[in-house]
């Protein structure tokens, strides 16, 4: 136990003495929060937008009026072929194209149902599905207000994503990536960089000619990172919550309990890298290559995975940013309870063992 | 007590590059040992092996008893282990290292504050200061008393001298002595071969192997060349004149002097008169006794 708290003690004056790791672990957050919510502007704006009515009655008229008026929308006008939307939106001149069926109002009156199509010009995809969504959000809303008005029951089919974020704010999607990134790039990187680093300096050789016992000093080691992590946790959370007005819907003892789950799988991570590479520089490439860039590109944080080929979409099953970006977006924004999040929590204690049990096996008692 | 039989070890795959040759040797309580050689002898390979930090490829260790493999454990109970690298936490105070390893082997500076006192005395006035901020010879006393502070019954120092200006390096060599006065033994190994003379017995180590082991005054008797030192004239010339004449057997560069060995018959005046001829006007030649240095020639040659 003295053995611990002193090496723990140890590791504390390793950072604090560092002012440039001291500044990486706790700017980060800040840096990213502030960065992400206010000059990376991930809203879309300036919706181009084109309507193909063939038959148009009260209904359409609405719904293209509740759009054209949506301030998020540039309402570019009518066209009257199909044909002559594919040509305009092949030149680029249009984000979203909205079809919507023969005899809209007749098929909504008799049957209840009527189509919509959505038809977005997906070579951004990320502007492209944000579009649909707007524009499903807009039209779900017109719908209720019918519905309301004539008490008859019928159906629009859209399918409404956008339930959840009614305010169409992004910093709803990346606040839960920030936590993920941040804490991955704390841990992993941190950790893994501190225990290479002693096996770099030659200090290894002398903790390992000690009576040390090995899980002693990798516990050690993981401590102070799990405690700084967990500060930028809730750093990024008071930010989140103050500064961008994001929302804490669910239970914060579940979104801490979350968190502090992720932090020891990000942790077990950087063991896993330490126990394999003997170069700082290699463990910070390695960390960066493999924790951070796939939570960026393939976690959903920045691009929806559902726009994802699907080649992306198995692959993204593996980064575990992934599955806790899901949990806190469900108990954060969603407001949901562990009965909703249990899947996502069970993949994260997996991945967890996983990973200990790789770096037990990879743990060397001696220097090679 | 260390006993060592037949260690072999090899790096890379294949076991292309032999670090270890089949050393044998045993060390006894309470004696300093110091094993000698160039770089890439295979020094720091043997002292890993000896502390349980890396695994030989075949042959056998055993520190007081405990057999190195097996009972790596204890064997790390009873080590003090000095790498041939500064090891300690640069950015750690003097004191602050010193109490870290303390209470890694489960004790504290005071508790063994006697056995470190002359060592720590030295550099106690700088204890707040930075390991990293230390000059070579302090940070060589800083780990000599990390490595002790847990009261070692075996002290394993790999080229603890390495780097470390004249002074300091006697003051070092007189710490050993007092600490084996204290019943610690201790292995040591030097790549300054003035420093043999130190030690209570030496073995001397060439590409992984030991080209000889006795006491330093026992390896001095053993050396059967004649040997004499010649001083005079430009250094460079003179060695490739000298190594030319056909009854000398080596010559080698000692510091402002040369050490020649030459062939049972040759007398100094023949020498002097073959060098007068060649140019040489100012030339003087005397027997020597041998170093230890001029040993190891005579055994890698």
């Amino acid at each position: 136990m003295k053995q611990l708290i002193a090496f723990v003690n140890k590791e504390f004056h390793h950072i604090f003495r560092d002012s440039r790791t001291l500044l990486v672990i706790l700017g980060i957050p800040i840096v990213q929060i502030l960065l992400f919510g206010f000059a990376i502007n991930m809203e879309v704006q300036d919706i181009r937008v084109a309507f193909y009515d063939p038959t148009p009655d009260a209904f359409t008229t609405g719904i293209t009026e509740r759009i054209r008026q949506n301030a998020y929308f540039n309402y570019l006008g009518k066209v009257n072929s199909m044909n002559e939307m594919e040509v305009v939106m092949r030149k680029g001149k249009l984000d979203l194209a909205i079809v919507f069926e023969q005899d809209f109002q007749e098929n909504l009156v008799h049957s209840g149902n009527a189509a919509v199509q959505l038809l977005s010009n997906s070579s951004d995809p990320n502007r492209g599905s944000i579009s649909v969504n707007y524009a499903m959000a807009i039209i779900a809303d017109y719908q209720k207000d019918q519905m309301n008005i004539s008490q008859i029951p019928f159906q629009i089919q859209t399918e409404n994503r956008m339930v959840y974020n009614p305010l169409m704010k992004s910093s709803y999607m990346f606040v839960p990536g920030i936590m993920g990134l941040v804490m991955m790039i704390i841990c992993t990187i941190m950790t893994s960089v501190s225990i290479v680093r002693e096996k770099e300096r030659g200090t290894m050789e002398v903790l390992l000619a000690s009576p040390l016992k090995h899980g002693t000093m990798i516990f050690a080691k993981t401590i102070p990172y799990m405690v700084i992590s967990f500060i930028d946790f809730i750093i990024i959370l008071l930010l989140s919550y103050f500064v961008l007005d994001v929302p804490v819907n669910g239970s914060l003892f579940l979104l801490c309990l979350i968190a502090i789950l992720y932090i020891f799988l990000s942790l077990s991570y950087g063991l896993t890298i330490s126990t394999l590479v003997d170069k700082q520089v290699n463990a910070v490439i390695i960390s960066a290559m493999t924790a951070m860039i796939p939570v960026l590109m393939l976690s959903g944080m920045i691009f929806p995975i559902d726009n994802m080929p699907n080649v992306l979409q198995y692959f993204s099953t593996i980064v575990p940013a992934r599955w806790f970006i899901d949990a806190i977006r469900k108990v954060m924004i969603q407001g949901q309870g562990l009965t909703m999040v249990w899947k996502d929590v069970l993949i994260l204690i997996g991945m967890t063992v996983f990973l200990l049990a790789v770096t037990a096996v990879n743990t060397k008692k001696r220097l090679e | 007590m260390i006993e060592v039989k037949d260690l072999h070890k090899s790096y890379g795959r294949h076991g292309k590059a032999n670090a270890l040759n089949g050393i044998t040797f045993t060390v006894k309580k309470g004696e300093i040992f110091g094993v000698i050689g160039p770089d890439g002898a295979g020094k720091s390979s043997l002292f890993r092996i000896l502390a349980s930090l890396i695994l030989p490829d075949s042959g056998t260790v055993t520190i007081n008893g405990f057999e190195v493999i097996k009972d790596y454990q204890k064997i790390r109970q009873i080590i003090g282990y000095m790498p041939g690298r500064f090891s300690l936490y640069q950015d750690l105070s003097v004191e602050e290292n010193l109490k870290f390893f303390a209470t890694l082997f489960n004790t504290t500076i005071e508790e063994n504050y006697y056995l470190i006192k002359d060592i720590y005395q030295q550099i106690e006035p700088f204890k707040n200061r930075r390991a990293g901020a230390l000059s070579g010879g302090m940070k060589q006393k800083l780990a000599l008393s990390c490595a002790l502070i847990h009261k070692p019954e075996i002290l394993i120092l790999d080229e603890p001298t390495t780097g470390v200006d004249p002074v300091s390096r006697k003051e070092f060599w007189d710490m050993l002595d007092r600490l084996k006065e204290q019943g610690i033994t201790i292995l040591v190994s030097t790549a300054y071969m003035d420093e043999a003379s130190r030690c209570d017995r030496i073995a001397l180590i060439l590409e992984g192997k030991f080209i000889g082991s006795n006491t330093p005054q026992g390896i001095i008797d053993d050396y059967s060349e004649i040997l004499w030192s010649v001083i005079g004239g430009k250094m460079s010339t003179l060695l490739s004149v000298l190594r030319n004449h056909p009854k000398v057997k080596s010559s080698f560069a000692f510091g402002d002097k040369l050490h020649i060995t030459v062939k049972e018959g040759l007398q100094t005046f023949d020498l002097k008169q073959y060098l007068l001829n060649k140019g040489f006007n100012n030339v003087c030649i005397d027997p020597i006794q041998p170093t230890i240095e001029d040993c190891f020639m005579a055994l890698t040659s």
